[in-house]
C-alpha cells in the first residue's frame, strides 16, 4: 500500500523523476488555467454576459468577501495569492474523486511547498505594506526575550500547515484503500463523498489560516 | 527474541497507543469549541456567518494535533525506518 503519490513513478533517469505527484498537479494546473482562459477571452461587460463568466465572477467575488472579512481590509493585493492558494488546493482535493486520480496534496511534497510558499509570502507582504525595520520589530514584540519563541512559532505554524493538509488528504484516500480492502460495496462512496467535503474544507482553512498569517503581519500596534 | 521480533512489537504498540491517545485530547476540545459555537449562535443569530467560519479554522487548528499523532502511527506501520532496516539486515 502506497504511502503517497510519490511512489507511482512514471519515468526516471539520473536525478530527474516523473512521479504521480507532478504530473496529477499538471492535470491540474492545466485544468485551472485552459478553462480559466477559455472563459475569459471574451469577457464582456454589458448584456448578454455568458454564464460561464457570471460563474467565475461569482467565485472570484465569493473569495474577495471572504478576505475582506477575515483580513478586515480591502482584499485587492491579497486576492491572487490566497485566491489561488485556495483554487488549486480544492481542485487538486477534488479531482481525487475520479478514478485513477491521485491527489497531489496527499504527498507531503506539494503541501510542504505551498506552506513554503506561505511562509514566504508573509514576510513579503509584511514588508511591503510596513516596512522592513517595522516588521522585524514584530518579532521582538512583547519583550526582547521573545524573539526565539516568535521564530519557532513562526516555523511551527508553517509546518503546522503543511501537514495538516498532507494529514487530512492522504488519511482521506488510505481509509478508502483500505475500505475497498474489507467493504468495497457502498462504504468506500461513502468514504469518498466524505474525502470531498474535507478537501474542500482544508482548501478553505489553508487559504483563510495563510490571511490570517498576512494580516497578523501587516496589522501594527493600534489599526 | 531477535531485535526484529522486538522492533516490529514495538513498533505496532506503540502505533496503536499513539493514535488512540493522541485522538482523545483534541476530539475533547473541538467538542467544547463546538458547544460554545453553538450558543453563540442561540444567543446572535445573525452572526452565525462569522460564528462558522471561526469555528471551522478554529477546530482545524486544534485538530492538527491528532493529524500529528495520526501520520506517526502511519509512519510506524507502514514507512517505519527501523523495521526497513532490521529487514535489510536479515536480509543480506
Amino acid at each position: 500500500m502506497q504511502l503517497s503519490p510519490d511512489e507511482t513513478i512514471y519515468w526516471q533517469q539520473g536525478f530527474v523523476v516523473i512521479n504521480a505527484t507532478l504530473v496529477f498537479t499538471w492535470v491540474a494546473m492545466v485544468l485551472l488555467i485552459g478553462g480559466s482562459w477559455l472563459i475569459t477571452r471574451h469577457l464582456s461587460v454589458r448584456e448578454p454576459i455568458s454564464t460561464r463568466q457570471s460563474v467565475l465572477e461569482t467565485i472570484v467575488s465569493m473569495i474577495s468577501g471572504q478576505i475582506e472579512e477575515v483580513m478586515q481590509r480591502q482584499p485587492g493585493p491579497f486576492m491572487p495569492f490566497i485566491g489561488s492558494l485556495f483554487l488549486f488546493i480544492a481542485v487538486m482535493n477534488s479531482l481525487g474523486v475520479i478514478p485513477g486520480y491521485q491527489s497531489p496534496t496527499g504527498s507531503l511534497s506539494t503541501t510542504a511547498a505551498l506552506a513554503a510558499a506561505v511562509f514566504f509570502a508573509v514576510p513579503y507582504y509584511g514588508i511591503r505594506e510596513r516596512g522592513a525595520a517595522q516588521y522585524l520589530r514584530q518579532y521582538l514584540q512583547p519583550t526582547f526575550f521573545m524573539l526565539p519563541f516568535n521564530i519557532i512559532g513562526e516555523l511551527s505554524r508553517t509546518l503546522a500547515l503543511a501537514v495538516r493538509l498532507f494529514g487530512n488528504i492522504m488519511s482521506g484516500e488510505m481509509i478508502v484503500a483500505i475500505l475497498l480492502l474489507i467493504v468495497p460495496l457502498f462504504f468506500p462512496v461513502v468514504m469518498q463523498v466524505f474525502g470531498l467535503l474535507i478537501g474542500l474544507i482544508q482548501a478553505y482553512i489553508f487559504a483563510v489560516l495563510a490571511a490570517v498569517y498576512i494580516s497578523s503581519a501587516i496589522t501594527s500596534e493600534g489599526d | 527474541m531477535d531485535s526484529i521480533t522486538w522492533i516490529g512489537l514495538a513498533s505496532v504498540i506503540s502505533a496503536g497507543i499513539t493514535i488512540g491517545i493522541g485522538s482523545v485530547g483534541p476530539a475533547l476540545g473541538e467538542g467544547r469549541a463546538l458547544a460554545q459555537a453553538l450558543a453563540s449562535i442561540a444567543q446572535q443569530p445573525d452572526e452565525a456567518a462569522t460564528i462558522t467560519r471561526t469555528l471551522f479554522v478554529g477546530m482545524a487548528m486544534v485538530e492538527s494535533t491528532a493529524i500529528y499523532c495520526f501520520v506517526i502511527s502511519l509512519i510506524l506501520i507502514f514507512a517505519n525506518p527501523f523495521w526497513n532496516f532490521a529487514v535489510s539486515q536479515a536480509g543480506g
